[in-house]
Formats: structure tokens, C-alpha cells, sequence
């Protein structure tokens, strides 16, 4: 069947006018031209003459939900991404740089780490970097953790993995890595738990979504052949790469080969979430996981929108939905605002808090326990304009799971499985 | 990942059956690449054209006709609970039993109708109207909504229409994006304290006035700016159609697909089915491209992926076919047929559509698929403009295969 993913596919809009309605900046920001005018309709002119680029771009969000809703298959936002990194004219500054290399700042913040926490939460440094930076003082700053999970891991897990007959490769990201290394051990503790040993990659790099969205082209594509070169490595070893984070999953699938012109075809398929991989395990009956059963809470998920586009948010919703003490509510997927280091921006602020606030309401009416989602940013967000807390859906997994119990019963699987 | 029943398409006709199947216990799953044909919606569910009443109506249609595979008495019968079926979603329908109404459309043309969305402009009849003077009022700067063409349509009546621009304040942001001065942004910014200020700026335009009609341009979520707006106004409110993006429709959307959620129904979109596993004339399962390597399992599968404008049904210069399990289509053989030269006149492209039997299972090769039914648009033998049955067909399809599929029949 054709399925419509040419670079220029803008030649199929229709002019409908469906993106317009679902897209969350133009409904708080009339500046913003709006998919169909800032996609498929600028990008003729753009080709005609690169002078019609329109800087209200920088204000797109990445969030794709345009293309989710265009029944024609536009690829709106890969239009508007890459005509930002092809014409814009604003070269990115200091604040651009800090947000978005994010593995460089990590390594040293790492280093320091309770320092910088603690600097970050001075009103003086929040009011400097408000003034000069532009980074809006009213957000809070993911902290900085003070051994970062590679370093965990080499040090307590490393050498217990080679005890396992199968292995799976972790892409942990720059969050799990600096910032909230317990998510990326939760992942360690379930995997191992259904019988896998995790691999980490030869050499990651961070995904590169913020420098794309910051305009750094060049180190996007530096980082993302690094990671390109060790996914391959693992894939060769019949390893899946697994991601906890649905935006670094989203990027390294899509955003390499779409914006950045890398080939991935060879790999794209063994890049995926780990609830995706985990789903599959126990729907094929391939593995089990067994639950406590003091685990009582009423969780309530938020389908990040790098997930919503990927259409995997069922994955992690099945999963949650199979604890026995869960009491589930599916919020209404809607776009928290974040977006990555957008409303990190002190301009951005206002449209960030204003596009949130649908789900802000959402949640609070639904007074759960505890918001999950796959996203990191969405987190923040969320944390600090809801003051509810907001857990990855494998870290709630980690913490339902009765670990000896499904130790025991995957041994069990596997030897049922080597009698047949 | 297993289901009892798989839904292919999530506009009216897949929602129809999808929230059927739910209220009947079922558990289902609903795929749908992306929004639907409701974003183009006049506000009015049509059932047929026809000056007669239903069942004399139903009589004509030639055999191939999705309600001459029903039978005109399952039909109506069907047909008579679909306002109750709505409502129960929040969704308002107004009609007569039995019989057609009409609209007015957007440029002004009474139109037949069947069951029309609460907040529209009703009328019992064609030949004259319920108002002798009627202010038509548009919210400057809004392109899509023509009072002048509709004020023509009306004094053809006998009407005396009066053409007013409203200009609120709080539209002055989204006046400085030409482009986007569409009717949801306008419509996201029309609640609140906002509602009060165009009541009042109404009331002193149409001073004398019988009637104000106003763009359908209130209500994103729900329909309770546009009832509140009624409430406020001194004279009598009632909303017409604008071209699209249509507000009602986009609001029946998204309350049908949250009311489907709601009864425990999962709705992904923006993904594809691209194709099945068929074993002998069961199909087993389904392929979509954003989970590639998984089989979607269910015991009965549901297509109603619409008709050429959602690409349910897809034409090449060597014919017109059905992309995701290629059934087999319903067409004129040869290129020329496909079209009539004159515009208006009935094209027979538009009568295209998936070959079923009786009970609407899919044809393919030769063979009904015993687990695979069709509904909606992309079924053949009817002409949703022509005939003006589209939303009818959709709806009372869905609802019997619903029916069907529980019953085991
Ligand atoms: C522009 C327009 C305006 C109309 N206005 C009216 C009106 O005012 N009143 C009226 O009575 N009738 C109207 N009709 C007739 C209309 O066809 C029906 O009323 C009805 O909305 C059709 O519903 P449907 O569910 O069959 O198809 P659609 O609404 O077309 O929905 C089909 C859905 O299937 C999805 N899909 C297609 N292929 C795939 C795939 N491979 N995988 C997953 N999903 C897929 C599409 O994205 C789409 O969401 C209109 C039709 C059109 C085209
Ligand atoms: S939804 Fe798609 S087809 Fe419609 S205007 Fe937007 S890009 Fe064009
Ligand atoms: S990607 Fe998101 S913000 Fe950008 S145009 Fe599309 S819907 Fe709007």
C-alpha cells in the first residue's frame, strides 16, 4: 500500500485545513502562521526563493500533531523542522547552547552535582539567568544527580549481567543518565527480572533532539553517527536497542533519517521502547511479570506527543494496566506545553503554561496518586505546574513488581520451553 | 494483542459501530490514519433526498443500494434510534419521524435534511420561511462565512435581510494572521466573558429583527457556548453552516471518540492499516505501520476507512481499488464511465465502492470474508452528495453490522 513518505510530500495536502484545528501553538499564539501556512504552503515559496522564510517558525513545537490529524499524510512538521535548520537566519546563543548540549552540561553538572542544584535553585543565579540568559526564572530545574547512572552501572552492574544468556542494549538517555539514574536502574531490575542482561552502547550520545531544535545541525549529526555506529554494533549481535524516553526513541527512528539525512532503515526496526519490547514479551507469552499485591494506585497517563506520533502510548498503558492495584484513567492526549527546551525560553513561558493548561485540568479533576508518561520534559512540566508527581511507566512497573516471583516463573518458562 | 473486534477508520461510520460495540460488551480497537470527513460537515445528517416520506423513498433505490441490502423495514428501524444513540454521546439531533426537514447551506440554498445538530437552523419547509426579518450577522475579518449569498437565498423567500459585521476586541489578536482567522481559532476565543459581549453587540445590531443567523462558529469541545450565546441574546439565535473547517462536526468528533474512549475503547491515531493475514475466508489479523512486526488479532474486523476523500478507496489511471486488503470494488469498467462532463450531474465515481453481500461481509477474490464487514462511505451502490444519504448510510450501517456481529449473525 502507498504510504507517503517522500521528503517534498507537501504536494499532497489537499488544503483541508484539519492540522490547523489541532495544533496547540496557533491555538494560543496568533503570531504562529499555523501548519498548513508555515508547512506544505510556505515550503512552495521557500522553494521558489528561501527569502519568503518566515522567523514565526521558530515558534512550531515539534510536536506533530498536525500530522497525526492531516488525513492525506503531509509530514508537516518534518517540513517545518527542516525548514527552520535550512533558512533561518537566527543563530543560536549562549542559552541555545547551554539547553541543548545537554551531555556536555551533564558530564559537569554531574561532576558537582548537588552544587549545581543548589546554584540553580538561588533566586539570584534564577534572576541572572532570567535577565542575561532568557531562561524564564518561574521554571524549576531537573536536578543533577551525583553519580550518573553509567557510573552505577559500571560499578554495581556491570559484571552481574554476564550471567544471562540473552541480552538486550539500553539507550538510557541524558535524563536517566544525569539527572534520574533510579529510572534507568528500574529498567536494569525489570529486564533482568524476565531473564535479559543489559547491555549499555559503545558510545552514546545524547539523541540530539534539542540540538536540533536549537539550530545545531552540525552536532546533531556528529552524535547521531556516533549512535547510528554503536546501535548497529549491538543490532549486529541480534540485540534490540531499548529506550526509556519517548522523545530520544522518536528522534533516532524519525528525526535522523527525516531532518538530519541519515539512513537507518537497517536498524530503525530494533530501535524501540522498552515497554514496547516488554509488551511483546508477555503478549507472545514469552515471559511473565508477576506483581505485588500491597501495589495500590490510582494513576492517571499522559501520552507525551513524540509517543502519541510513534502510536505507542498503548504499550505502556497495557502494561500499567495489567498491575492488579492499578486504578487507570487515560487522560485525553493534549500537548503539555514543554516541548523539549522550548518553554524553558523566557519568551516561550507564556504559550508553554497556556497550552498545558487543558491537561493541567485534566489531571487535577482526576486527583490521581500519580501521573505517568514516557517523556522526561513532559514531566517537568507537569511537576511543576500540577504539583502532582510523575513517574515513567517502568519505574512504576519496578516498584508493583514482585521481583523473586517473576524471577521464578520466567526460570520456570525457560524450562518448559528448552523441554518442548 | 487480541480484541473481539477490530475497527478500521474512526470517522462517523467506525465511531458508530466502535461505541455500539463497546455498549454491548464487546472489546474493541479502532485505527484510524487520521480525522475525518465530520471536519467538513454541514451540521445536518441526511438520510436520502426525498419529498416523500421514507419508506415510500426507500422503495426506489436500486437494488445494489446499501439500504436495499438492509431491507427498508430494518432500515427504519435502525434509523429511529440513532437520535437516542447520539444523545447518549451529548450529541443533540433534531428531526421529524420519518421525514426530511431542511438547512440552509452556506451559500444561502434550503437543503434537505434528516437530523440536524441543536444548534442549527431547522426549517419545516422549502417554499417559505418562518421569519420576515432576519439580520445576518458575520464576525469581521471571517472569510469563510458569506451573509451576502445567504441574504440573496433568503429575500428569495420573501425575507428582509440585513447584513451586519461584528468586531470584538478580543478578536483583534487573531485578526492580525489573515491565514488563520479560520473558524476553530475564532471559535476558541468565542467562550467565556467573551460569549457576554457578543450577546450584547447582537442584541444592538438587530434591533426589530425575527431572527440573527449566525456562522456555526461557537463550541470547539462542547456546544455550550453556542447554547449560552442563545440564552443572552435578546432575539432568537440560530447558526448556519460555514465552509470548512466545520466547528459542530469537529466537536461530534472529538465528544464521539471521548464518549468511545470513555465506554473503554482504544482509539490510536494517526496510524495506517496497511494490510491482513488472510486463512481461507477469515481474516486473522491486521498490519499497521507504526507497529510493523505485530499482528492486531480479533474475531471480527469492521472496515469503514471512508470513501476517496479519506482514501478508503484510491484511483489509478488503470482503476479504482481498495488499498489495505484490495476487496473487490464496484466500478465501471472503463475509464471513460467514471465521470459524467457536466460537474453537477450525478458522477458514477462517486457510486464506487467495496463489493458486500447482504450482510455486508467484504468480497474478495470471488469469496465473502466471513469476519470482515464494511461500512460507512466506502460501501458501493450509493452516492452520498447525489442521493444525500451520507451520513444516514454511515450511521445505520454501523449500528446493524454492531448489531450483527453480537447476535452471531
Ligand atoms: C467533504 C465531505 C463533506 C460531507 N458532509 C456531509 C454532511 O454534511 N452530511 C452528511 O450526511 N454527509 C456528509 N458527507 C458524507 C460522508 O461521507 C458521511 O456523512 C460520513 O461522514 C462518512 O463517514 P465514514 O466514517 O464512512 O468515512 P470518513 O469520515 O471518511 O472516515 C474514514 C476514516 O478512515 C480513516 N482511514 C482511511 N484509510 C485508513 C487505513 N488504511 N487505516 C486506518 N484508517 C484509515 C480515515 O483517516 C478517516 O478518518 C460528506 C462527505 C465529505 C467527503
Ligand atoms: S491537514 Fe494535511 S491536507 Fe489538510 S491542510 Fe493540513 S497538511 Fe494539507
Ligand atoms: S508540529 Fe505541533 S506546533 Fe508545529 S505546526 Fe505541527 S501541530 Fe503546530
Amino acid at each position: 500500500m502507498e504510504y507517503n513518505t517522500s521528503e517534498n510530500n507537501f504536494e499532497q495536502c489537499m488544503k483541508c485545513t484539519v492540522c490547523t484545528v489541532y495544533c496547540p501553538m496557533l491555538a494560543v499564539n496568533p503570531d504562529f502562521p499555523g501548519p498548513k501556512q508555515a508547512g506544505p504552503d510556505g515550503e512552495r515559496y521557500r522553494l521558489k526563493d528561501p527569502s519568503f522564510y518566515d522567523e514565526a517558525l521558530k515558534y512550531c513545537l515539534n510536536c506533530k500533531r498536525c500530522e497525526i490529524s492531516c488525513p492525506s499524510n503531509v509530514k508537516i512538521g518534518d517540513i517545518i523542522q527542516k525548514a527552520r535548520l535550512d533558512y533561518s537566519a537566527i543563530k543560536p546563543g549562549l542559552r541555545e547552547f547551554a539547553l541543548s548540549h545537554t551531555d556536555l552540561i551533564g558530564t559537569a553538572a554531574s561532576v558537582i552535582g548537588p552544587v549545581v542544584n543548589d546554584v540553580l535553585k538561588l533566586g539570584a543565579v534564577q534572576y541572572a539567568m532570567d535577565t542575561m540568559m532568557g531562561v524564564d526564572r518561574r521554571r524549576t530545574f531537573p536536578e543533577y544527580s551525583r553519580e550518573r547512572f553509567t557510573l552505577w552501572f559500571r560499578r554495581n552492574a556491570r559484571a552481574a549481567q554476564e550471567k544471562y544468556s540473552r541480552f538486550v542494549t539500553y539507550f538510557h538517555g541524558c535524563y536517566a543518565n544525569y539527572n534520574y539514574p533510579k529510572l534507568a536502574q528500574d529498567f536494569v531490575k525489570i529486564l533482568n527480572a524476565l531473564g535479559y542482561g543489559v547491555h549499555l552502547m559503545e558510545k552514546e550520545k545524547c539523541c540530539g533532539v534539542a540540538l536540533i531544535s536549537n539550530g545545531f545541525r552540525k552536532d546533531a549529526i556528529r552524535g547521531a553517527k556516533k549512535n547510528l555506529k554503536s546501535i548497529r554494533e549491538a543490532v549486529a549481535k541480534s540485540e534490540p536497542v531499548l529506550a526509556t524516553s519517548s522523545t530520544c526513541t522518536f528522534t533516532i527512528r524519525d528525526e535522523y533519517p527525516h531532518l538530519l539525512g541519515l539512513d537507518n532503515s537497517d536498524i530503525r526496526g530494533s530501535v524501540m521502547m522498552a515497554t514496547r519490547f516488554i509488551f511483546n514479551l508477555i503478549d507472545s507469552g514469552k515471559a511473565v511479570l508477576v506483581f505485588r499485591n500491597d501495589y495500590r494506585h490510582r494513576i492517571a497517563y499522559h501520552t507525551p506527543c513524540h509517543l502519541e506520533k510513534l502510536g505507542w502510548s498503548i504499550y505502556s498503558t497495557s502494561l500499567l494496566k495489567m498491575i492488579p492495584g492499578v486504578d487507570f484513567v487515560m487522560l485525553d492526549s493534549q500537548c503539555c506545553g514543554i516541548a523539549g527546551t522550548f518553554g524553558f525560553k523566557k519568551e516561550n513561558y507564556q504559550y508553554s503554561q497556556k497550552i498545558g493548561e487543558g491537561l493541567f485540568r485534566q489531571i487535577s479533576e482526576a486527583e490521581p496518586d500519580m501521573v505517568a508518561t514516557d517523556c522526561e520534559t513532559c514531566k517537568w512540566q507537569i511537576e511543576m505546574s500540577t504539583g502532582f508527581k510523575v513517574e515513567n511507566p517502568i519505574s512504576i512497573l519496578a516498584d508493583a513488581l514482585d521481583v523473586e516471583a517473576t524471577i521464578e516463573a520466567n526460570a520456570a518458562l525457560g524450562t518448559e520451553a528448552a523441554d518442548k | 494483542m487480541n480484541f473481539d473486534t477490530i475497527i478500521i477508520g474512526g470517522g462517523l461510520s467506525g465511531l458508530t459501530a466502535g461505541i455500539e460495540l463497546q455498549k454491548r460488551g464487546q472489546k474493541t480497537l479502532m485505527i484510524s490514519s487520521g480525522q475525518s470527513a465530520l471536519h467538513f460537515f454541514s451540521g445536518s445528517f441526511e438520510f436520502l433526498n426525498t419529498e416523500e416520506d421514507y419508506p415510500e423513498a426507500l422503495k426506489k433505490l436500486p437494488a445494489g443500494h446499501p439500504y436495499s441490502l438492509m431491507g427498508a423495514e430494518k432500515v427504519l428501524e435502525t434509523a429511529s434510534k440513532v437520535q437516542d444513540f447520539f444523545a447518549g454521546a451529548g450529541v443533540v439531533l433534531n428531526g421529524e419521524e420519518g421525514r426530511n426537514h431542511f438547512r440552509i447551506t452556506p451559500i444561502g440554498v434550503l437543503k434537505q435534511a434528516w437530523l440536524t445538530l441543536e444548534d442549527y437552523a431547522r426549517l419545516p419547509s422549502d417554499k417559505s420561511l418562518p421569519w420576515k426579518k432576519v439580520t445576518i450577522a458575520n464576525i469581521e475579518g471571517f472569510l469563510d462565512f458569506h451573509p451576502d449569498f445567504i441574504a440573496a437565498g433568503l429575500e428569495e423567500l420573501g425575507a428582509e435581510c440585513h447584513c451586519r459585521s461584528i468586531s470584538l476586541p478580543e478578536l483583534d489578536r487573531l485578526r492580525n494572521n489573515p491565514s488563520e482567522m479560520r473558524s476553530a481559532n475564532i471559535a476558541r476565543a468565542l467562550t467565556g466573558s467573551v460569549i457576554g459581549n457578543l450577546a450584547k453587540r447582537l442584541s444592538d445590531v438587530s434591533a426589530g429583527s425575527d431572527v440573527i443567523l449566525l456562522p456555526a462558529v461557537l463550541g470547539l469541545d462542547d456546544p455550550r457556548p453556542a447554547q449560552s450565546l442563545k440564552v443572552r441574546t435578546d432575539r432568537p439565535i440560530e447558526y448556519i453552516a460555514t465552509l470548512p473547517p466545520s466547528v459542530p462536526g469537529i466537536r461530534t468528533q472529538m465528544m464521539l471518540k471521548n464518549f468511545y474512549t470513555r465506554l473503554g475503547g482504544t482509539y490510536l491515531l494517526g496510524d495506517s492499516v496497511t494490510g491482513g493475514d488472510f486463512e481461507g475466508r477469515k481474516l486473522k489479523g491486521i498490519r499497521t505501520v507504526n507497529h510493523s512486526d505485530k499482528l492486531f488479532c480479533a474475531d471480527n474486523f469492521i472496515l469503514a476507512s471512508g470513501s476517496f476523500f479519506s482514501r478508503g478507496l484510491l484511483s489509478t489511471p488503470s482503476g479504482i481499488f481498495e488499498p489495505v486488503f484490495d476487496l473487490q470494488v464496484n466500478c465501471p469498467q472503463e475509464r471513460r464511465d467514471w465521470t459524467k462532463e457536466n460537474f453537477f450531474d450525478r458522477q458514477p465515481y462517486m457510486g464506487c465502492g467495496v463489493a458486500t453481500d447482504g450482510q455486508f461481509r467484504a468480497l474478495r477474490k470471488g469469496e465473502s470474508i466471513e469476519n470482515l464487514r464494511v461500512c460507512g462511505s466506502l460501501l458501493s451502490g450509493s452516492d452520498a452528495i447525489n442521493e444525500g444519504c451520507g451520513a444516514g448510510v454511515a450511521t445505520i450501517t454501523a449500528l446493524h453490522i454492531a448489531e450483527n456481529i453480537t447476535e452471531g449473525k
